[in-house]
């Protein structure tokens, strides 16, 4: 069973992710990131649902196992949509929605195909492993998509300071993660210490985007250039 | 193999991230203009300097903070931190970076100001509210 201390975060984590919806809506951004919104608003019905079958059935019941790890895959595809729609905020001025939801496809069927090629080897419990790898690589495909979207602000010199925050912000939620669960893969003993830190990276996110909601009016300004670790 | 080029991508993209993100953080606070009673309380007049920033969080944790304020003081917390680091160690060397990295830890102290006013105008819209309920 989880202890006082991931209880602690668990809860905390539910409130900060519950707050961005809050401040999205006060400040009447909700519409206009509808996706990252969305996504917000599954993960607080996903923590409620997680709780329930916790206290139902227990932390080591299958039940609770394959929800945790369905419900992770869900929203990871979910976090995946709502940055192609950050895609389609910088590049809303080219007019190319359409070529960012068709690549965004793309991309998505690409790392589940990969996926199931690696997994196709181990017989047992396919579709789990499946889902938990699906996750897992799509963390990496989405750093590297955040990556190649930060160096698209600097080149076309975006300048929405809300825009840029909600991309900065994701983009170390995704390496944190990645790197996460490349640690693990590298070295399974060290597992004990990294698979709790999960839940404490996962409250970065959540913080950060009520931060930019709250804090930030849509029409704050900044130059991105004066962002880069390298000076442009 | 794999996992060990995805853990090295993941922390090299990490700190860029990690560092524009605080930089990003800054630059929204910068232009705004404390106010003389912070001033005061700080002892920041137009700029700041780092030996102040450890002096500005104490500070800060005597006012009740907000939920969506946290991200931002503990991620330059650790910006500071990560500064700090790189002063003492490879700035010691190089005469340029010591010069950016004691402009960025000014930078943290005055942004750490700027939250530390909004506390001090939260806590008094909580108290105004009080007395008028």
């Amino acid at each position: 069973m989880p202890g006082p201390f991931a209880y602690f975060v668990w809860f905390v984590g539910l409130l900060c992710e519950a707050a961005v919806v809050v401040c999205a809506l006060k400040k009447h951004a909700f519409r206009r990131y509808l996706l990252l919104n969305l996504y917000m608003t599954t993960a607080v019905v996903s923590e409620l649902g997680r709780f329930k079958i916790l206290a139902e059935y227990g932390f080591s019941s299958r039940q609770y196992q394959y929800f945790y790890y369905y419900s992770d895959a869900i929203l990871t595809i979910f976090l995946y949509f709502a940055l192609s729609t950050l895609y389609a905020h910088v590049f809303s001025e080219m007019n190319a929605e359409r070529y960012v939801k068709m690549g965004t496809l793309l991309l998505l069927t690409g790392t589940a195909l990969f996926t199931y090629a690696v997994v196709e080897q181990s017989t047992a419990k396919l579709v789990t492993h499946f889902v938990v790898e699906l996750s897992q690589n799509l963390y990496f495909v989405g750093l590297v998509l955040t990556y190649v979207l930060w160096a698209a602000i600097l080149k076309l010199r975006e300048t929405r300071t809300r825009l840029i925050q909600l991309v900065l912000s994701l983009g170390v939620y995704f390496s944190l993660f990645a790197a996460n669960y490349a640690i693990r893969n590298l070295y399974p003993p060290l597992s004990s210490v990294f698979v709790p830190l999960v839940q404490v990276f996962g409250l970065f996110l959540p913080l950060a985007w009520a931060y930019a909601f709250w804090r930030l009016p849509e029409d704050a300004r900044l130059v991105p250039a004066r962002l880069a670790v390298i000076p442009r | 193999m794999m996992a060990a080029i995805i853990l090295v991508c993941s922390v090299v993209f990490l700190l860029q991230f990690f560092v524009s993100y605080c930089r990003s953080l800054i630059a929204a606070s910068i232009k705004h203009a404390l106010s003389a009673e912070v001033q005061d309380v700080t002892g920041i007049k137009s700029s700041a300097s780092g030996e102040d920033f450890a002096r500005v969080v104490q500070l800060l944790q005597l006012c009740p903070d907000r939920p969506e304020d946290r991200s931002g003081v503990q991620a330059i917390g650790a910006y500071f931190g990560l500064l700090g680091f790189v002063r003492s160690t490879i700035a010691r060397l190089i005469p340029t970076l010591r010069a950016w990295t004691e402009r960025e830890r000014g930078q943290c102290t005055y942004f750490a100001a700027v939250t530390l006013e909004r506390r001090i105008a939260f806590s008094r819209d909580m108290f105004a509210q009080q007395l008028e309920s």
